[in-house]
């Protein structure tokens, strides 16, 4: 029997923030929240920053543990089955992490032996993945500090893919990109899920970018997931024009302050 | 068997490229061990005392090795902090313990060209001869040695998890203080009696105490041109303990790492800082 590709019940995490020596206060930053995400589709998350939408990518990549209620990734249970999880994740982050004095080449064959693959199948199928993301071949052997933030973030997607994962979750993989970068990788989503099937959990706070990409979409907001649907459905439920209205009447929310500082971002 | 190897071999291919884009500032760093250590062995030169000159160059080599490994082990994790890469680290299918054996591998390689270069440039600045010591049995006493030192710096490599600064503050701290209870350049017993009790603690202590016998440092018999290294046999006291610290430091030393392991992502540590 085929499992969803993502299952979350009642899922639950709180932090505790230190305030001085002695005192300290929680935080909580997923309050029951759950949904599931069917082989194949691409799922986006909807939220403001601070919503718990990175919190959620990071229980679900193994990086974070719950306090509470139930994870299963293609059936395999967190945080019993990591290991397993970890075979089938590929994970991009706003922030594209990397050894910057190392060249593309030298990052993503690392990620590929780390994963157990041969060098010389990683490096193949990587310099396809780069091609389709249009980032010519030369910059396969250049230090990623040399790189714009939009290359690096390309080299990002391809880390992730490079090893082949049924499941992506991908943490506004966008945010501070310019809009050729913006449309490359939106473009590669799209043809990615086409060709290949795979799953992606999309978390952004761009209403075109989930419209465009995501057959279902999901409202966080301060860790509770008050709305999903299609966008078609979630306007019809706000009755609103645009999907903005309906965030803004669901949850009461704009996201449009934090698509500013997005754009403040963008590399000149 | 082959993905193991691949996963192991990961760490070594991450450290080799990482020590091509930093030549410059390796070749700065292993031009300051060496100088800092020509500088104490200059002293016994100075002093016209082939024994004392012996003494700082079998402390300083035996140090740089030491220290080395433990550094490269305990500041693994802190670097990944600060590039960020820790969370893709953790996140690939790899067990602790190769990521570790990885890490302690990588090291390893590292450390043993660090010294060499380090050997040649006393051998060349304090124009001592080795000969008649026992280098094989040296040799066995590092790659004893080697397993606890491995043992300590994966523990210190665990506190960078916790907080990057914090963690390679503290890293610092105890290299510092095993430098200074292990009787690296000085016999323990000129320490303050209350801090003599530690040296008994320090793998470096053993290391040091077997090296300088197997060199023939304290045989009446060496002279300057030859020396007369003792047997491998007459350091097994020395051997028994280390064996023993290793096998104790080892296990424990990845034992805490997975219960930081998960106290980190239990409290969102991983992320990046710096």
């Amino acid at each position: 029997m085929d499992h969803p590709a993502i299952q979350v019940r009642g899922l639950r995490k709180v932090f505790r923030k230190r305030n001085g020596l002695f005192r300290s206060s929680l935080f909580v930053a997923l309050d029951d929240v759950s949904f599931v995400v069917q082989r194949g589709e691409t799922y986006g998350l909807l939220g403001p920053n601070g919503s718990g939408k990175s919190s959620l990518i990071r229980i679900l990549a193994t990086l974070l543990l719950a306090d509470g209620g139930e994870v299963r990734l293609m059936g395999h249970s967190l945080p019993e089955a990591q290991e397993e999880v970890r075979r089938i994740i590929g994970r991009v982050s706003v922030d594209a992490a990397f050894y910057k004095k190392l060249s593309a080449r030298e990052n993503l064959l690392y990620t590929a032996l780390l994963y157990g693959q041969k060098t010389a199948d990683a490096e193949q199928r990587a310099l396809k993945i780069l091609g389709r993301l249009g980032l010519e071949d030369a910059k396969f052997s250049t230090p990623l500090e040399e790189m714009s933030r939009g290359m690096q973030q390309k080299i990002s997607i391809t880390r992730a893919l490079v090893v082949n994962p049924p499941l992506l979750l991908l943490d506004e993989p966008t945010t501070g990109l310019d809009p050729k970068s913006r449309r490359d990788v939106q473009l590669f989503l799209e043809e990615l899920r086409a060709s290949e099937g795979t799953t992606i959990l999309l978390t952004t706070h761009d209403m075109a970018e989930a419209e465009r990409l995501c057959s279902r979409i999901g409202f966080l907001v301060k860790g509770k997931l008050v709305a999903e649907g299609t966008a078609s459905e979630l306007k019809r439920m706000a009755s609103a024009d645009t999907l903005d209205d309906a965030f803004i009447k669901l949850t009461g929310e704009d996201l449009t302050k934090d698509e500013e500082i997005d754009q403040l971002l963008v590399p000149a | 068997m082959e993905t193991v190897m691949r996963q192991t071999w990961a760490f070594v291919f991450r450290g080799y490229h990482l020590t091509r884009r930093y030549i410059s500032w390796v070749i700065v760093f292993d031009f300051y061990a060496l100088v800092t250590s020509a500088t104490v062995a200059l002293i016994g030169v100075a002093a016209h005392d082939y024994r004392l000159t012996l003494t700082l160059v079998v402390g300083a080599l035996l140090w740089n090795f030491l220290s080395s490994l433990y550094n490269e082990i305990a500041m693994s994790i802190a670097y990944e902090r600060w590039e960020g890469t820790l969370e893709y680290t953790f996140m690939a299918p790899v067990s602790r313990l190769v990521h570790l054996c990885g890490i302690s591998l990588s090291s390893l390689l590292n450390t043993v060209v660090h010294t060499s270069i380090v050997l040649v440039g006393l051998l060349l600045l304090a124009d001592i001869s080795l000969s008649g010591a026992n280098l094989t049995g040296v040799l066995v006493v590092l790659a004893v040695s080697t397993v606890a030192f491995v043992g300590l710096g994966l523990m210190a490599a665990a506190l960078p998890v916790m907080s990057p600064e914090r963690g390679a503050e503290a890293t610092h701290i105890f290299q510092g203080s095993l430098l200074l209870v292990s009787g690296v350049y000085y016999p323990v017993s000129v320490l303050p009696r209350w801090l003599q009790p530690f040296s008994a603690i320090s793998p470096a202590t053993y290391t040091l105490s077997a090296c300088r016998k197997l060199i023939g440092i304290e045989n009446s018999a060496s002279t300057p041109g030859h020396l007369v290294g003792a047997p491998l046999s007459s350091v097994m006291y020395e051997l028994a303990v280390l064996a023993l610290m290793g096998l104790v430091l080892m296990p424990l030393g990845l034992w805490v790492f997975g219960r930081i392991e998960i106290w980190a992502k239990q409290r969102g540590k991983l992320k990046r800082t710096g």
